[in-house]
């Protein structure tokens, strides 16, 4: 099938054959990575604009490598507090980025819903880096891409999804996804920390980190803001370690051998992951990073090319 | 002295229970005689009516004409004149002007303003505390002196329940209602959006029904220590209606309203991040929605308020969660409600119509809302079968926040008309 959307904006709103497309795409552009030169020119003349107005390393040098792998000319827009202090609105910021005739325009931004608003604006094709606690969709698809590799198949697999479901936006693009992929799902933390009415989504809730990873084929764990406690969400840091990090002792008294722990970074270790399985065999946390960048050429390319590039 | 005949048309008066084709006549401002076949007095206006159905004056006890201080998003000029397109021949204005309405002199400048450029009538509603600071009482009996009707913190509630307590007992000898805008704003910290599977899905934070819950029994509970009128403003939850159902049956003083995006539109409305549609309280559930119309059919919800809200543009097209509180209403309610409540059976015309105009009028005690001759010749005049694309080009409000823009319905205003001058078209 070929690829039809302007943008990439959620998970939720891509069918199982869309997503199984950019899996496949990115599947067949892993191999630029180990190469001697690593430079395709499919998209030799295209621009892509960065515009994070939070702050990543992570995902905007991702998307950053990506862009110049298939040879797009990529600039850094970084927004981050700035903008926003000098009091230009995020579409003025967007017209103005417009003027410059961008091919693709990736953002990240604090408020969901902001990179569909910028499709709205934008003739260019928009990438949605993050928005909030709405949706993070490269993210997921680059655990899909390393669940698919390491496992060999991603339909019947269980996915414990552990921590602070309530404002993970990775949590949400990954339920969607796996959810259309035929793919169970379990969130699991302090019920503070989980999003009212989940379970509409078609996943399971478990309250006990033991019952949640208990036969899941895959654990991801979640980043804790330190500020959940500021508000009133978890009583402290200790507490939260202690009942839902995960130590390599949990893991063997309770998850099955194969299994696969992610975590979309940066880790607090000692806090969800303890060191030794952030590090440890099971941990498959630099794949991730890894397979994002061969995530996001499938989504630089897919775009420019679905806008009349040469294609790749 | 100068006279309208309005003719032939379906006259609708709650008030006496008529419902028959028959003539209004209004002499010198005021209803001077209804029957069929009246003759027009010498040099008398007419209005062909025949066809529409003629009402009391629609009130609306719920607007913010934003002057003084926020003209940019309305002044009293174009809200009145929203007001009057929209079929409401009299409103009152809340008090989160800029200075605030907290004291006789802002009352009177609004009433002076209303007087030379209003185009209906115009009641102003004072702050219960000052500056709408939620520390310590206005002058009350000032504003009440100065003309203020009701007495209201709006836009948030009174969260000191001794000094709440305190207004309700100042104000009784003025035998004024306190309006509440009923939220815990602890509960409701942070939200943008009712809490939900939307609000989950979107990642956007929401305020449970209980923040407005638990704040409506507070202020029910206070009502029945005090004795006072209590008005609860834009009531949004199936709960909050279940405890005003109650509290009525126990005979608190209390009365209630709900606004027109309330009874027509669910958290499902937010899916696209418009921010005209984020207002406070937020939308809710297809649940809440359809306790809200029961209750307004029942009478546990006494009428209709807009809760008018105009904000400029450049503030409501951004993101949604940076995007002020509020949607506009004046010009979209009765159309709006025609079509979504009347027309599919939900909601009989002489209800909606009683809800709009006699039953406001009692709730506030404003003069109007019934066409019985001596009151003020304030008519509404519709017209069911007419059809419109809500266009937000064509409102006659300073702004454009609604979200209704792009739906097609069937009812219209035809003709507002205040004191016998026909203000709309």
């Amino acid at each position: 099938m070929p690829w039809t959307r302007k943008d990439l904006l959620t998970i939720r709103e891509l069918d199982p054959a869309e997503i199984t497309l950019l899996l496949d795409t990115a599947a067949s552009l892993e191999e630029i990575a180990g190469r001697e030169i690593k430079k395709v020119p499919a998209l030799r003349g295209k621009t892509v604009v960065n515009l994070f107005y939070e702050a990543s390393t992570r995902t905007r040098t991702s998307f950053e490598i990506a862009g110049k792998w298939l040879s797009a000319d990529v600039v850094n827009f970084s927004a981050a507090g700035s903008s926003v202090a000098k009091g230009e609105s995020l579409i003025d910021t967007a017209k103005n980025i417009a003027a410059m005739s961008p091919d693709v325009v990736v953002v990240r931004h604090p408020s969901a819903g902001a990179a569909a608003l910028l499709a709205r604006e934008l003739r260019c094709s928009v990438v949605n880096a993050g928005d909030g606690a709405h949706e993070h969709p490269t993210q997921a698809l680059l655990d899909l891409l390393t669940i698919r590799d390491r496992k060999g198949h991603l339909e019947g697999l269980h996915v414990a999804i552990v921590g602070d479901v309530a404002h993970s936006r990775v949590a949400r693009s990954n339920i969607h996804g796996m959810r259309k992929l035929g793919m169970t799902v379990t969130v699991a933390g302090p019920p503070t920390l989980i999003p009212p009415f989940v379970q509409e989504l078609g996943v399971k809730v478990r309250y006990r980190l033991e019952d949640a990873i208990a036969d899941a084929d895959v654990i991801m764990m979640l980043r804790l803001q330190r500020e959940r406690m500021e508000h009133g969400l978890i009583p402290s840091v200790r507490e939260y370690a202690r009942y839902w990090g995960l130590t390599l002792e949990r893991l063997r008294a309770h998850a099955r051998p194969d299994v696969l722990i992610m975590h979309p970074g940066p880790v607090n270790r000692g806090i969800e992951l303890a060191p030794e399985v952030a590090d440890g065999p099971y941990s498959v946390i630099l794949d991730q990073v890894a397979r994002g960048v061969a995530v996001r050429m499938a989504v630089l390319l897919l775009l420019a090319g679905a806008r009349g590039a040469e294609g790749a | 002295m100068s006279a309208l005949l309005i003719r032939h048309g379906r006259v609708l008066d709650p008030a006496t229970r008529l419902d028959a084709v028959a003539d209004v006549l209004i002499e010198d401002g005021r209803i001077a005689a209804v029957g069929p076949g009246l003759p027009a007095p010498p040099g008398a206006a007419v209005f062909d009516a025949a066809g529409l159905v003629v009402c009391p004056g629609f009130i609306d006890l719920h607007v913010h004409l934003r002057e003084p201080g926020y003209e940019y998003k309305e002044t009293i000029a174009t809200g009145t004149r929203a007001a009057a397109a929209g079929g409401f021949t009299a409103v009152c204005c809340m008090a989160n002007t800029r200075p605030v309405n907290d004291t006789g002199s802002i009352t009177e400048y609004i009433l002076e303003r209303a007087r030379t450029e209003g185009r209906v009538r115009v009641y102003p509603i004072g702050a219960v505390t000052r500056g709408l600071a939620g520390q310590e009482l206005s002058e009350l009996a000032e504003l009440a002196e100065a003309g203020c009707v009701a007495f209201s913190d709006d836009g948030r509630a009174v969260m000191n329940a001794a000094l709440y307590r305190r207004a309700m007992e100042y104000t009784l000898p003025f035998g004024l209602p306190v309006v509440s805008h009923a939220e815990d704003h602890e509960l409701s910290r942070g939200a943008v959006m009712n809490e939900g599977v939307v609000a989950t899905e979107l990642g956007l934070p929401g305020a449970p029904g209980a923040a407005e819950d638990v704040m409506v029994a507070r202020d029910l509970i206070l009502a029945e220590l005090t004795g006072a009128h209590v008005h609860i403003a834009h009531v949004s939850t199936a709960g909050a209606v279940r405890l005003i159902r109650d509290a009525k049956a126990r005979g608190v003083r209390v009365t209630a309203e709900v606004t027109p995006h309330h009874l027509t539109l669910t958290e499902e409305a937010v899916r696209g991040f418009d921010p005209n549609t984020k207002m406070n309280p937020p939308l809710r559930t297809k649940r809440d929605v359809e306790a809200l119309v029961e209750a307004l059919a029942d009478g546990t919800i006494d009428c209709v308020a807009t809760d008018h809200a105009p904000h400029a543009v450049s503030e409501k097209e951004g993101e949604f969660d940076r995007a002020p509180f509020g949607v506009i209403g004046l010009e979209t309610a009765v159309p709006v409600l025609l079509d979504r409540l009347v027309r599919p059976g939900l909601l009989p015309l002489a209800t909606l119509v009683a809800r709009l105009s006699t039953d406001p009028a009692r709730v506030f005690n404003l003069p109007g809302g019934r066409l019985t001759p001596g009151a003020p010749g304030d008519v509404t005049i519709l017209d069911l079968e007419r059809e419109l694309v809500i266009d937000p080009a064509r409102f006659f409000s300073k702004s454009r926040n609604t979200p209704f823009a792009g739906w097609c319905v069937r009812g219209a205003v035809a003709a507002t008309i205040v004191g016998g001058r026909v203000v709309y078209p």
